[in-house]
């Protein structure tokens, strides 16, 4: 990559603020360091992973007000979390937080173990009651 | 308490970043390249059963930590590396070793780092920064990525810290303990060439170094069938972020690797290894290519037939290039 061809295409979900170095090759063939603003695959595969992450945790809001899941499941793809993630930071097996994504199992959850909860997706008791 | 000066500067990649500033705070300058080649950082894995999110894992470079080791163990850097069972344990022994004026490395997830544009902050655990002292509460920070130095309060540290997943940092903290004061990098090199070449060439597993390019272009052959349009697309595009973006630890490895080999080049006056900087420029600019050909296939959201097998295609040129380029390297006498 020459030191021109260093992209800079600039994307929104980076808010312009960020610059990272990339390695290129000046006109006499060394390498420097150079900013660059992004590059459009890149931006494309991170929008793309945004996209599918708002997606789900669209679907499950939807699933939490039909009443089908727990607001663990929903809080969980909100923070971008999966299943063994979520286990390992409420301290449980898998099965149990599987579980917990049953309404009405949750509804009978011990104090203690919601704000567990509340404490991995850094959202106050009230919030991980009532999915806004 | 913090007046002890840390000189920042903004690298490609946080792992060897954070060894060329910390370093370089002791007096022994190595550049970024230098620190990824003499811990023959660069690498290529794809792990089809170590999923994230459901996505298989790609990778371009070395696992997280051995670079470090490495560079430590070649140049005699002393380091002192801690792990703890609790939070208050971390940041009151972080606290203690700041409050000497010594700036600390620590291990930490980008989810957490509240600096970084949000787009970036997945649960990614194996970043590294340098905590260099504290003020008004605040800790301040030189994480290699960013432009300039920042600071960061101590709750959100204290999760980047001690996010859970793999690999859990636990609160790795390191802080070099004996830095020799000039350090003769010609063996280092030398180890650290030899390393990368048998990580690329000789690892007798199907999914590592050449092989494993050629193991995810069989794959990515066969994306429309297994596993599908909608997910193939999710598929590639974590294969370019990986390759590119910040954080997961992308940035274009092949031209970094370049750059130490034409560095490489000049302190050992071996002309043969410039030369070779310049093919291994050409095999990076190849995985670029890849990635814009991908990075399309995801935007139109599917592909047909044919445009897996190009990017398939694509892939094996890849394969092809470093195995001639790492065979070449292995020949040269250094």
């Amino acid at each position: 990559m020459k030191k021109e061809e260093v992209p800079q295409d600039s994307d929104n979900l980076h808010e312009g603020t960020f610059k990272q170095i990339m390695y290129a090759v000046d006109n006499s063939g060394n390498y420097v360091q150079v900013q660059s603003a992004g590059w459009e695959p890149e931006n494309i595969a991170l929008d793309q992973a945004w996209e599918e992450v708002n997606e789900r945790v669209k679907a499950a809001r939807a699933r939490v007000e039909a009443g089908e899941i727990s607001p663990v499941a929903y809080y969980m793809e909100k923070t971008l979390m999966d299943l063994p993630l979520l286990a390992s930071y409420v301290g449980k097996f898998q099965w149990q937080v599987k579980r917990h994504m049953k309404p009405g199992v949750f509804k009978r959850l011990p104090q203690k173990m919601l704000l567990r909860y509340a404490d991995a997706f850094k959202v106050s008791l009230t919030d991980l009651l009532q999915v806004k | 308490m913090s007046n002890s000066l840390f000189q920042h500067t903004q690298t490609a990649h946080c792992e060897s970043g954070v060894i060329s500033n910390l370093l370089g705070h002791y007096g022994l300058q190595i550049s970024e390249p230098m620190a990824f080649g003499i811990g023959a950082g660069i690498f290529f894995g794809h792990l089809p059963f170590v999923k994230v999110n459901g996505v298989p894992g790609t990778t371009y470079r070395i696992w997280p930590g051995a670079i470090f080791q490495r560079v430590c163990k070649r140049l005699g850097v002393r380091m002192e590396s801690e792990k703890f069972s609790t939070p208050e344990k971390g940041m009151q022994a972080l606290d203690k070793v700041i409050a000497a004026g010594i700036p600390v490395g620590l291990q930490s997830s980008v989810y957490y780092l509240p600096y970084f544009p949000p787009s970036y902050r997945f649960h990614f655990n194996a970043h590294n920064l340098v905590v260099y002292g504290k003020e008004d509460g605040q800790y301040l920070v030189s994480d290699p990525v960013m432009d300039t130095v920042t600071t960061i309060d101590p709750e959100s540290l204290e999760q980047a810290r001690f996010a859970k997943g793999f690999p859990a940092p636990k609160g790795k903290m390191y802080y070099p303990v004996h830095v020799p004061p000039t350090a003769s990098f010609e063996k280092p090199i030398k180890a650290g060439i030899e390393q990368a070449c048998h990580f690329m060439l000789k690892v007798p597993i199907p999914m590592f170094g050449v092989k494993g390019i050629r193991f995810l272009a069989k794959r990515v052959a066969n994306y429309a069938e297994n596993p599908g349009d909608r997910k193939a697309t999710l598929y590639l595009g974590n294969i370019i972020r990986m390759q590119e973006e910040i954080g997961t630890g992308g940035a274009g490895f092949r031209f970094l690797y370049a750059a130490f080999l034409q560095e490489a080049a000049t302190l050992l006056k071996k002309d043969e290894l410039s030369k070779l900087a310049g093919e291994l420029t050409q095999t990076g600019d190849l995985w670029r290519n890849f990635a814009f050909a991908a990075g399309r296939v995801c935007k139109s959201r599917s592909a047909d037939n044919v445009s897996y097998k190009e990017l398939s295609e694509m892939l094996f040129q890849c394969a092809a290039s470093e195995e001639a380029f790492f065979k070449k390297l292995a020949q040269v006498k250094l």
